[in-house]
């Protein structure tokens, strides 16, 4: 383990620590299921299963479909690992789990 | 200029200057360490190891055949397009930040702690498997550069490739390659999107070709229905078995992503936790600039070619085509002079068959671009692949050494040095067998490609979700789980594949061996399910130290007080 990292329980956590740590992990798991839910939307609902329906609007050209399997995806995937890396930094300052030295940016 | 030509002159220049400074670039950041040599010390910037990431991910195959495949799969090449790059929500979301926190240097250390020893070699055993069969080719895919662009024997193509490589790779390990591939990311990234841009700007007068893209699409939907193909925004025609076999590929492609040896041990070099949620956005903005522009590219190749084959006969085509004939990479078979049918299929009998593998690298003459971005390009075109063959070197010799050699023939007890040593033997075996067998392929190697993805779908994936997300997910069950998923998912490619001299069977109910994976995992996840609930759970300090992953540092205390 390098030394910036800060091993966060070696022993075991207290017993009133279990309430902080819940709440910290719901927050993140339901972060996690809104946006894979976004995911499997995009992706496999409008570029597989609903891309026949949505081929017969047109936008810009492009079947809307169409555009949603080889384009509109893959900017909503690169968005959603934007989002969540954000706003798990959020999530991290408010439980004052981030880490000290930050290696971002 | 030297007696060569000036698309050779300028594809010489480009090579040696970027070969030249990929070496030293490795010279520079060369290594004595095992941490350095496996993680890079844990000191890389979050976006220089996403551009890492981004040119360690994207293959010959990305570079060289995607946009030709999408140019004739036409609205079904999305299986590749969003396969590859949906795989990178799974891993920022549910593996990457906790593998980094665990923090050691392999995939199978993971799952060596996590369940059991027993499990350790299994993943090593398959992590050197996957990455082997990924390096054959790109060895070969080097090879389609060389041999168009100077005129080379494929071989000598193996041969430069695996020299340059072991040079860096050996010498440098992670920190070396992780700082080249930052290099090569850009060498690529220029190389794929100048002539990309030039050629939008020349078939729909507009220079961003994911606008453009959408504006020649009603006439290329026309001109292939006139040649016999199947329009290119119609879903489901590329692949025989229509959209459950594209909605399984696609899911297959992204959970293999998600568990591919090489892709998971990059984010174990970033600096912190939230180091290694960004790098795996910056890889995907990264990727996505490729990706984004891929089936623009295709869609306006694939114009171009049937335009010219509209207006032309067999003697009159357009003029960056005869090169490539000569190549052996287009095949003319018409007695009348007019061309009526086109294809990629060698067998299709069409009077025009072009293959997947020039589309790319035809673009800057098509866009009718100077030699030098010609030049450009075929140097692209090896930094995707020298990048990913660095990368799965990599993993060989940090499985070979570490997990195996290290871990359960040393007992722990080498030292820094031997270490060092068998990392670096191990791969220089890695890169002299890959040079035997990128000399003579094996003749499955294409298919091979589904077999690894396959596996790290149905193997991998499930058992590190439930390491990490599930405290009761024990040794017993991930064993049974991954054996499972294994036989599973090799049996259905054996049964379909012609691999082996074996016969290949009809696919069941359409699902391609690329997308069997999905059912593989999904069994996996079953079974380790079933058998982890039925077994004693795992120890308390396992138990903990699942739990001591999800937190990405100790607490502190002023902030806790708030609470």
């Amino acid at each position: 383990m390098s030394d910036v990292t800060h091993e966060s329980s070696s022993g075991a956590a207290p017993p009133e620590d279990n309430g902080w740590r819940q709440r910290y992990w719901k927050k993140n798991v339901r972060l996690m299921v809104v946006l894979l839910a976004i995911w499997f939307t995009v992706s496999f609902g409008f570029g597989i299963i609903l891309i026949e329906p949505l081929n017969n609007i047109e936008v810009l050209g492009f079947p809307l479909g169409l555009w949603f399997a080889q384009q509109g995806s893959i900017y909503t995937f690169v968005v959603l690992i934007l989002v969540y890396a954000l706003w798990m930094d959020r999530i991290d300052k408010e439980f004052g789990v981030a880490e000290p030295k930050e290696g971002a940016q | 200029m030297f007696g060569l030509e000036p698309m050779q002159f300028w594809t010489f220049l480009f090579l040696l200057l970027s070969f030249g400074l990929y070496i030293y670039i490795a010279w520079r950041s060369r290594v004595k360490e095992t941490k350095e040599f496996y993680v890079a010390s844990r000191g890389v910037p979050t976006i220089a190891n996403g551009a890492a990431v981004a040119a360690d991910w994207m293959s010959a195959a990305s570079f060289i055949g995607m946009a030709g495949m999408i140019a004739f799969l036409g609205s079904d090449g999305s299986v590749y397009l969003m396969g590859w790059t949906g795989g990178y929500v799974l891993l920022a979301l549910l593996l990457a930040p906790y593998l980094r926190k665990w923090g050691k240097f392999t995939v199978p250390e993971f799952v060596g702690d996590r369940y059991s020893d027993t499990v350790r070699v299994v993943a090593a055993i398959c992590a050197i498997v996957i990455s082997f069969t990924y390096v054959v080719g790109q060895m070969t895919g080097g090879g389609v550069v060389f041999a168009r662009f100077l005129g080379l024997e494929a071989h000598w193509a193996v041969v430069v490739a695996a020299v340059v490589i072991f040079f860096y790779a050996v010498l440098g390990g992670m920190k070396g390659i992780t700082y080249t591939q930052v290099a090569q990311y850009f060498v690529l990234i220029i190389a794929y999107l100048i002539p990309a841009v030039a050629v939008s700007q020349q078939i729909g007068g507009f220079p961003i070709p994911q606008v453009t893209y959408g504006t020649i699409l009603a006439e290329l939907d026309a001109l292939r229905t006139e040649f016999g193909l199947d329009r290119f925004t119609e879903a489901f025609t590329g692949r025989d078995g229509g959209q459950l076999d594209v909605f399984l590929v696609t899911m297959s492609l992204m959970i293999g992503t998600a568990g591919l040896p090489h892709v998971i041990i990059r984010f174990y070099t970033t600096k912190t936790v939230r180091g290694a949620r960004f790098s795996a956005f910056w890889a995907l903005f990264f990727i996505s600039l490729l990706y984004l522009t891929a089936p623009a590219v295709g869609a306006f190749t694939n114009l171009n070619l049937l335009q010219g084959a509209r207006e032309a006969t067999a003697d009159s085509l357009p003029a960056w085509i005869e090169p490539w004939e000569t190549a052996g990479y287009v095949e003319l078979n018409t007695d009348s002079g007019a061309i009526e049918s086109v294809s990629n299929a060698a067998a299709s009998g069409a009077d025009l068959i072009v293959s997947n593998d020039i589309m790319v690298l035809a673009s800057p003459e098509i866009g009718g671009l100077p030699a030098p971005i010609i030049g450009l390009m075929a140097a692209g075109g090896m930094a995707a692949a020298l990048s990913t063959a660095a990368g799965l070197l990599l993993v060989i010799s940090s499985s070979a050494s570490h997990d195996i050699y290290y871990r359960m023939i040393s007992k722990e007890k080498a030292s820094e040095k031997q270490q060092m040593l068998v990392g670096r033997l191990a791969m220089s075996g890695a890169v002299l067998v890959a040079i035997i067998a990128g000399l003579n392929p094996p003749a499955f190697v294409a298919q091979v490609v589904a077999f690894a993805f396959g596996l790290a779908a149905s193997t991998f994936f499930p058992i590190l979700i439930l390491g990490i997300f599930w405290k009761k997910a024990n040794a017993k069950g991930a064993a049974a789980g991954m054996l499972t998923g294994l036989i599973f998912s090799a049996s259905y490619m054996i049964y379909t594949l012609p691999l082996f001299g074996l016969e290949a069977n009809d696919h069941i109910w359409g699902i391609s061996p690329e997308g069997i994976g999905t059912i593989g995992a999904a069994l996996n996840f079953i079974v380790t399910i079933t058998v982890s609930n039925l077994t004693k759970p795992p120890s308390e300090e396992v138990q903990e130290m699942v739990e001591s992953i999800r937190y990405p540092a100790k607490q502190q205390l002023e902030a806790a007080g708030k609470l």
